[in-house]
């Protein structure tokens, strides 16, 4: 059984997740890395993509994270995502259907502003699709 | 002396009043325990990041290469103000306090000399502006159809503001919004965003840490990445602490504008009831002086 150590995931709105991990795989922008108890402190930005949690109990979560930063230190793994969903509440078929809605948003978009708006929600949507798409 | 009729409507009247406010106290206690839990949740993330950041700053000190969101771009002579006050009003000094913190800096910095231009984020900071400030103001946000402040909302004012900042469009800029201590303490604050300070960072690394770091990818690299971002988050809890002060603030104002209401009837009911007794003891002395003369 591996060791275990503090790891928490925090979103601007709240904390959602501080309890005991044995391995968390992180989706850091220079590639993927796991976090193990006793990891050297070290600090990455995150890329949009899947964070993998194991717990003690052998149970595994998943979530999906956009954006922020991830801290490896003595008192354990912290991760500051601008956007932390967990993978349960996607559902490949709604985002689907929301990225169909976001394109026409693009295309009906009347002005510059808002249609760089749109396009940003429908970058941020089709990550999320391949993120669902390769779990 | 006014008629006791006229004393009636009176005290209904104020009754009435008194009923409104009684209902708007009990609407922003229960909106306030979910604005301060909202801004207590924020909390821990802007924690991180600013202790993260003033740690990676202080590699950067006094360097060339820093990045301009974190040195300013070297320049002090166009300020930009972004206030944040509430929609509505009904809420006690809360608006009028953050106006009042931000219309004295402006005063002081056109004394000195230099250009100021204001970004209104709420209705009520733009109504006490514009009448003495408004060829300052260069824009108006208004999150009147926002029921609860997301990390968007926060995110749209920061993209803009580091928009307006690339654009060359302003050296400095300060958030004003009110911190919420208690519900009868509220704090009008400000807080530089652009170059970025770290004053209420707490230093809770180690000593000694940044030393074993190691970056991935290189502390240039996260900064870069990191000080837009924390504009955005800075704001999102400006606005967080701006929320929950103007409910605590609406809560105490409406909560002595209840008491006083009581006292108002107390005293208009006591005058009701001695003008009510001075009538029938006119009446009776008529009617027993009356019957004398018989």
């Amino acid at each position: 059984m591996a060791e275990a150590f503090q790891f928490e995931l925090v979103s601007p709105e709240r904390l959602l997740l501080s309890e005991e991990a044995t391995q968390v795989v992180v989706p850091g922008s220079e590639g993927e890395f796991g976090v193990m108890a006793g990891h050297a402190p070290m600090m990455s930005t995150l890329r949009p993509g899947v964070l993998r949690v194991s717990r003690p109990s052998a149970s595994e979560e998943a979530f999906f994270v956009r954006g922020g930063f991830a801290e490896a230190g003595p008192k354990g793994l912290t991760v500051l995502a601008e956007l932390a969903v967990p993978m349960a509440d996607l559902k490949a078929d709604d985002i689907a259907r929301q990225i169909r809605e976001a394109e026409e948003d693009v295309a009906d978009a009347s002005d510059d502003a808002s249609r760089m708006r749109a396009q940003i929600a429908l970058d941020h949507l089709r990550e999320m699709e391949q993120a669902v798409g390769s779990n | 002396m006014p008629s006791l009729k006229e004393l009636r409507n009176r005290i209904a009247s104020v009754k009435a009043t008194q009923k409104i406010t009684k209902a708007m106290q009990m609407v922003a206690a229960a909106k306030l325990r979910r604005a301060q839990e909202a801004a207590e949740a924020a909390r821990p993330y802007a924690e991180r990041m600013e202790a993260v950041l003033a740690n990676l700053a202080t590699a950067f000190e006094g360097r060339d290469d820093a990045p301009l969101l974190l040195a300013g771009n070297g320049k002090d002579d166009v300020h930009l103000l972004v206030v944040a006050t509430a929609e509505r009003g009904l809420c006690g000094g809360f608006n009028a306090s953050i106006a009042k913190l931000a219309r004295e800096r402006a005063k002081t910095l056109l004394a000195a000399g230099k250009t100021v231009k204001i970004l209104c984020v709420g209705k009520k900071g733009f109504d006490s502006l514009k009448r003495d400030l408004g060829k300052h103001i260069v824009k108006t946000i208004e999150l009147r159809h926002v029921k609860r402040v997301a990390f968007e909302n926060a995110d749209e004012i920061g993209i803009l503001v580091r928009q307006m900042f690339d654009d060359g469009e302003f050296d400095v800029c300060t958030l004003f919004y009110s911190r919420f201590r208690s519900v009868i303490s509220q704090v009008p604050t400000a807080q530089q965003l652009i170059p970025a300070t770290f004053e209420n960072a707490e230093a809770e690394l180690p000593e000694g840490n940044e030393a074993v770091y190691e970056y991935e990818p290189d502390e240039g690299e996260i900064l870069a990445e990191l000080l837009p971002r924390n504009i955005s988050v800075q704001i999102f809890r400006g606005l967080l602490e701006n929320a929950a002060s103007e409910q605590g603030a609406r809560m105490s104002a409406m909560d002595n504008a209840t008491r006083n209401a009581g006292e108002m009837i107390d005293k208009l009911t006591l005058s009701y009831n001695r003008q009510r007794q001075a009538q029938i003891t006119k009446e009776l002395i008529e009617i027993i002086s009356g019957a004398e003369a018989l």
